[in-house]
């Protein structure tokens, strides 16, 4: 029986010719991350049991990114928890406020994380990175904490559903968020439970690499383990230049083996948007009635890159955000907060009536810099909209592009482009 | 063996509802015991028993990677958590920090809140003391099982580094 990209990764990494759905394994981990929020409690853990080596110092990530710049003295102390940890031990991959940004938007950038690695997070979502053509996963902080120490993890291979993009979008305001908002909306917020979603189709040639990251993102949103895209040459031109070891390129047998099958059809797709308090909670832009919005908030690792900055800004330009309405633009790294400057987009978003944040998850996980009063709404880039998620118990967030979320800003309620008035 | 009354929710409830990301920058034990579920149910530091028991609908703790949302579970008081499924995440964080778990459907479904259960989490059974039913739940590798022998992952890992 053949094996998809996800069991080959898995399998080199395990020392093994060949796995199969539902073994179980111990892999050996490329790169192990944390952040401000998960970090703390990873290290505290190792202190409980008097280990206080890490298996290898270049082989570490800790991004204070949720709660940093810090907004509180709790938060503060957090931050200095993985900073001390990352000073003692020399990590390599520590980024400080100034060249921190998104993890999930600075680990790719930065070419910390390329394809055929293994990587595991103390982040849901982690799986972003499978747009690389890397296997990647979320964890728990106990679970970081013991590959800090022994550079392994145990892992149960998964089953995978192989995701058909077919066609050409002739819709031009999608993006990748739509390509898994869609998905999501299909199949259910555990539609992937505990499997891969790999992502093969003549369409894949018209998803960037933002968008392919965007969809990866969200792969957890499913319930899945991870989401993969074989390696291509879209890929190779994003890693050259950039990931700083040696590319290894999987791709999944002719005979290996899909629980099912999902088409996605580029074609006819149409912006999407995730209603409370589901991200499966989707509907097509134009087919719902008015809903008037209170915030607007472009970013997230989920749409906190260039091209989200670039497709956002293309429709602000020399328009106003609604009155009391507030749009909030937090650039996904220090790199795309500067590329930004140089194309001229800060200007942009801030001679429409919006603010721009330094890099941080802020208001994504209702942390800060854009909570939401009771009863408000906002529209956001972001991934998930959970009951209280931005703030609230009895706010709403709702999920879509930056396009969408742009032009919304604009007009002061859910809309399309076309809404806008030229 | 655990003895204990039921709180039930439904399905889907998130790692947000179960500890809000607002609580996230205290990670102390007090502060996860008090605010573990107060979006779902009101109070819940408050009107919960030490050893009662959570019954929940399909994809429990979907969300975030937060172990917080185990830990405010297991420092609440809770004794173990019984579901129709659980996130991927959620289910290797509870094992992870020794929060006892049990998937089983038909359990998940009918019984109610305010039930007395006795579970044998390590045999996977179920016994409906309210309703006089039993289930057999799902158990777990042995694997997974000499992880909970340890009483966490770190205790097992550390075992491990210092054998070699």
């Amino acid at each position: 029986m053949g094996m998809t990209i996800t069991q080959k990764i898995l399998a080199a990494h395990a020392g093994l010719p060949e796995v199969k759905a539902g073994q179980l394994i111990t892999a050996k981990t490329d790169i192990v991350l944390s952040n401000d929020i998960t970090g703390p409690v990873a290290v505290r853990e190792m202190k409980k049991v008097g280990i206080t080596d890490v298996f290898d110092k270049d082989k570490i990530a800790m991004i204070p990114d949720h709660f940093s710049p810090t907004k509180d003295i709790k938060s503060a102390e957090q931050c200095k928890v993985i900073r001390d940890f990352a000073k003692e031990h020399n990590i390599k991959h520590y980024y400080e406020v100034g060249k921190m940004g998104v993890e999930h938007c600075l680990l790719p950038e930065q070419g910390i994380v390329g394809p055929g690695d293994l990587i595991i997070g103390a982040d849901s979502h982690t799986c972003t990175y499978g747009a690389l053509g890397a296997f990647a996963t979320g964890m728990g902080s106990t679970d970081i904490a013991a590959a800090m120490i022994s550079g392994e993890t145990w892992l149960r291979v998964p089953e995978a559903i192989k995701v058909i993009v077919t066609g050409k979008p002739e819709n031009s305001w999608i993006s990748g968020k739509d390509v898994i908002l869609y998905i999501i909306g299909q199949i259910g917020v555990d539609g992937a439970l505990y499997q891969s979603l790999e992502f093969v189709g003549d369409g894949v040639q018209y998803l960037s690499m933002d968008s392919r990251l965007t969809i990866c993102n969200m792969a957890i949103e499913a319930g899945a383990k991870n989401g993969i895209f074989a390696v291509d040459d879209i890929t190779r031109a994003y890693v050259k230049d950039r990931f700083q070891r040696e590319p290894v390129e999987y791709f999944s047998d002719a005979d290996a083996e899909y629980v099912r099958e999902i088409v996605v059809d580029l074609s006819t797709l149409q912006p999407q948007v995730a209603f409370p308090h589901l991200p499966s909670n989707t509907k097509e832009i134009g087919t719902f009635g008015d809903v008037a919005i209170d915030q607007v908030v472009i970013g997230s690792c989920t749409n906190g890159r260039m091209e989200d900055m670039q497709a956002a800004a293309k429709i602000l330009k020399g328009k106003k955000v609604a009155p009391y309405l507030r749009l909030i633009v937090i650039p996904g790294t220090p790199e795309v907060y500067r590329q930004c400057m140089r194309e001229g987009l800060i200007d942009i978003f801030m001679e429409a009536g919006g603010v721009v944040s330094t890099p941080t998850c802020g208001p994504c996980l209702g942390g800060y810099m854009g909570i939401l009063a009771k009863g408000e709404r906002a529209l956001a880039t972001t991934n998930r909209n959970f009951i209280g998620r931005m703030g609230d118990p009895e706010s709403e967030v709702y999920l879509c592009n930056p396009v969408i979320a742009a032009a919304s800003a604009i007009t002061g309620k859910i809309s399309a482009p076309e809404e806008v008035e030229a | 063996m655990y003895k204990g009354t039921v709180w039930k929710v439904g399905n889907d409830v998130d790692t947000d509802v179960i500890i809000a990301a607002r609580y996230l920058n205290d990670a102390s034990d007090e502060n996860m015991r008090k605010h573990c579920l107060e979006d779902a149910i009101p109070n819940f530091s408050q009107v919960i028993s030490a050893g009662d028991i959570l019954v929940a609908g399909k994809n429990f703790g979907c969300g975030s990677s937060r172990e917080h949302a185990p830990i405010s579970i297991k420092v609440s008081g809770v004794s173990c958590v019984i579901a129709e499924s659980f996130a991927r995440i959620f289910y290797r964080n509870a094992i992870n920090i020794g929060l006892p778990i049990i998937a089983s459907p038909e359990a998940a479904a009918e019984i109610q809140a305010g039930d007395e259960l006795e579970v044998d989490v390590e045999q996977g059974i179920i016994k409906n003391l309210t309703q006089g039913k039993a289930y057999q739940g799902e158990t777990f590798p042995p694997f997974i099982q000499e992880i909970i022998a340890a009483g966490n992952l770190l205790n097992y890992v550390k075992a491990k580094v210092e054998a070699k």
